[in-house]
């Protein structure tokens, strides 16, 4: 569904993507690990459109869209909640979900949805008009995850959505990712707490200084000694 | 007491002025935190598309206003497509520059069109020319003229900002103009768009100028100008009520000093209030101090 062909990317002299390769399938949750500055956040902006590659392509559903604008991608299907949520602060819980669906024109079905939202995410409906800057950052990561269901993602790229979260916040918060991709989304996970990404995702790369040093089903990942060794603490 | 009265209408007027043009620049720094120096010149253009359609085509007053927005809608669009946009990933200070030559560039050439004489809007309507007495406070239609647009104006573009899907997109990218584009929001229209309002209204206040002073020349954009961007960060820059509050206040003591002390020293107490601004609270009024985004 999601292919990365040989993805080099650089910015001011500094080689950030050295090539790499990897694929989602329909209705498969992938995770991408590795350390800090390893590339991983260059990999999803990439993908999304807000950074240009120097080399290799992004193809959707067999279609290079390499050279397509970010607001292009998203009608497509493919949608990205940035690493520290960045829900927009000054804009109340509600506005932050309405813009989500910025470009869809079926009214009713967005009505519908931001129902789902509010229903999948009750804090956020107690909160829905406060500004999104006054929420604990449990329930901003809940933000930017409804604001990303509410453009109807067919592919929904997650980007370190444990960032900064208590450890049942975490749990929590990987449940509705696994919720998520249950009813038909396909998602893309970058995360530094492998150990709990591995545990919801089909499959993983590891990322190093820009390049995939491994990959495998989650569970050959997790019981590979190097990954233990450098991601699981053990 | 009434002299104070009759200076606080002056004020509001001039203040309704100031603060149209205030908006301009304080959603174009909102957005892309530029301080457009070419807007004064857009509020002059304003004043000659006005002067041309109610003196040369014999328009009313209305139509007038109407044409001088649309015709400034579009050379603010033009402005910022072709002077700014280029320059989107340059030093915040190359912009700056490029704006003073653009804002040179609009008083030469008009110059050149129409000569450096001092027009004037002529004859108006005879409506326009009444005046009301409310106590000793005397109120000229043209004040009501002036502050009844500028208020439609500005309720407008509150609903534009707050309810329309384009208003939400301009909010979102003026908030994170990344997680905008991840929204599906086209970051360059929205821009356009916004330059497209602050010089709509721009034309309005140089219209509503025109027809109040029944004074415009080419040069005439450079001191309201450089006011209203004084009145933008006295209420905080980027800040929409931020903007209406300097307008008005910079208008009221404009009127204050013209009326108790000299009008020789107005433009320098505008300017010394500026310079307490950026001393005391360089945030202005209404800004607060933003913190560092994690």
């Amino acid at each position: 569904m999601l292919e990365i062909k040989d993805l080099g990317v650089s910015f001011g002299g500094i080689t950030a993507l050295k090539g790499i390769s990897l694929s989602v399938n329909d209705g498969e949750i992938v995770t991408l690990i590795g350390a800090n500055g390893a590339g991983k956040t260059t990999t999803l902006r990439t993908v999304s459109g807000l950074i240009k590659p120097r080399a290799g392509h992004v193809l959707v559903d067999g279609k290079d869209i390499t050279r397509m604008s970010a607001q292009a991608r998203v009608k497509r299907g493919l949608v990205q909640v940035p690493e520290g949520r960045r829900v927009f602060p000054q804009m109340s819980v509600l506005e932050n979900l309405e813009l989500g669906a910025h470009l869809r024109k079926d009214s009713k079905a967005v009505a519908t949805d931001l129902d789902e939202v509010f229903t999948r995410f009750p804090r956020l409906a107690d909160r829905r008009k406060q500004h999104a800057g006054t929420l604990s950052g449990g329930e901003q990561q809940m933000l930017a995850i409804g604001r990303a269901l509410m453009s109807r993602p067919r592919i929904l790229l997650l980007d370190e959505p444990s960032m900064g979260l208590a450890p049942l916040l975490v749990q929590e918060i990987f449940s509705i990712v696994s919720e998520i991709n249950a009813t038909g989304t396909t998602v893309l996970l970058v995360e530094q707490n492998a150990n709990m990404a591995l545990q919801i995702a089909d499959r993983g790369y590891v990322l190093e200084t820009g390049r995939i040093v491994l990959s495998g089903t989650a569970a050959e990942l997790t019981s590979t000694d190097e990954v233990k060794r450098a991601y699981l603490g053990g | 007491m009434e002299q104070l009265a009759q200076q606080l209408v002056n004020g509001l007027a001039l203040g309704s002025i100031y603060a149209l043009i205030a908006l301009g620049y304080t959603m174009v720094y909102g957005i892309i935190q530029l301080i457009n120096f070419a807007h004064g010149d857009v509020y002059m253009v304003g004043a000659y598309v006005g002067y041309f359609c109610m003196v040369h085509l014999k328009l009313g007053f209305v139509e007038s206003l109407v044409i001088a927005m649309a015709v400034c809608t579009v050379l603010g669009v033009v402005i910022e497509r072709v002077a700014y946009k280029p320059l989107r990933k340059s030093t915040r200070i190359a912009v700056l520059i490029t704006a003073i030559g653009v804002s040179l560039l609009l008083e030469y050439t008009m110059m050149f069109f129409v000569g450096a004489d001092t027009r004037t809007y002529g004859v108006l309507p005879p409506f326009m020319e009444q005046s009301f007495q409310f106590g000793g406070v005397l109120v000229s239609m043209k004040q009501i003229i002036i502050v009844g647009i500028s208020v439609l104006l500005m309720v407008v573009l509150q609903y534009i900002v707050r309810r329309t899907k384009i208003g939400k997109a301009m909010r979102a990218v003026s908030q994170d103009a990344d997680a905008a584009r991840l929204m599906g929001i086209s970051v360059d229209n929205t821009i356009s768009f916004t330059f497209a309002i602050g010089s709509a209204l721009a034309g309005a206040a140089g219209v509503l100028v025109g027809v109040y002073y029944n004074a415009i020349n080419p040069l005439m954009g450079l001191l309201p100008g450089l006011k209203a961007f004084v009145a933008a960060v006295f209420g905080g820059i980027g800040l929409i009520p931020g903007a209406l509050l300097g307008g008005y206040f910079i208008g009221a003591s404009e009127t204050l000093v013209a009326g108790y002390w000299s009008s020789l020293y107005t433009d320098a107490v505008v300017f010394a209030i500026l310079i307490l601004v950026l001393v005391f609270k360089p945030t202005g009024l209404l800004g607060k101090n933003v913190r560092e985004k994690v």
